[in-house]
């Protein structure tokens, strides 16, 4: 019987964990410079960053590939840790809401980000 | 025969510097998944228009934010390093005390100097 905290589902999450791994590890190091590079001094220079749709596609794809890591990093630490399973299953519960919440809500600032329609 | 499983208490063991790099790539990773909902509420307010762009430059000049800035890099850098550290020992490079170590130091000391010249960046 599987327990209420999942058996046997330690190969999907560790793949999850090292393929976002290296995506992040490509991806963040050209964001930054990508930003770096175009520093904006005012706003409608920021806003500019985020109009091409690849760019915001790419920034998008990055927040979901780290809350998918980050998901799988705050359970290891979370299985370590804590040890009641009640306690351990709101824990869960929180983080994953959290990381939802932060991936829909860069979603939809992202749609917004078009310049000249700013509200 | 000690009753199993048994916790580690981490004040007391004796850790090697492998040991330190692995404990400070959960603790970066915990204080990223911190940072991330923040980040995106820094992102949205800035993008909300002229207002909230020159209200959120404002908010990150004060010499308190810069240290959390800062703080965020070297989370940022060691975890990058750490991780990229622990996918070669996943693909069994680099692997055996000597190496190991070698390369905890490399990571300890690529993240230094990250750290270094972000502070320079936001301080000087």
């Amino acid at each position: 019987m599987r327990s209420a905290t999942g058996s046997h589902t330690g190969t999907g999450t560790w793949l999850v964990q090292r393929a976002t791994a290296l995506m992040l590890a490509v991806a963040v190091p050209g964001l930054i410079v990508l930003f770096m590079a175009a520093w904006p001094d005012d706003f409608s220079a920021w806003q500019a960053l985020f109009a091409p749709r690849s760019s915001r596609v790419l920034i998008w794809l990055t927040g979901a590939a780290m809350a998918l890591h980050a998901w799988v990093g705050m359970r290891d630490i979370l299985m370590d840790y804590v040890h009641p399973v009640g306690v351990r299953l709101a824990l869960y519960l929180a983080v994953m809401i959290t990381l939802a919440a932060s991936v829909a809500w860069l979603a939809a600032i992202l749609v917004g980000a078009v310049p000249g329609s700013a509200a | 025969m000690a009753k199993r499983p048994v916790y580690l208490d981490l004040l007391r063991i004796h850790l090697p510097l492998a040991g330190w790099v692995s404990l400070l790539h959960r603790i970066s990773g915990a204080l990223l998944f911190v940072a991330m909902p923040l980040g995106v509420w820094g992102l949205s307010v800035s993008l909300a228009g002229e207002d909230g762009f020159r209200r959120m430059v404002g908010c990150l000049s004060s010499p308190l934010a810069r240290l959390l800035l800062l703080l965020l890099v070297w989370a940022l850098a060691h975890h990058g390093f750490a991780g990229v550290r622990h996918l070669a020992l996943d693909a069994h490079w680099g692997v055996g005390p000597r190496r190991a170590r070698q390369s905890s130091i490399a990571v300890l000391l690529a993240t230094g100097l990250v750290v270094l010249i972000a502070a320079w960046r936001l301080f000087a």
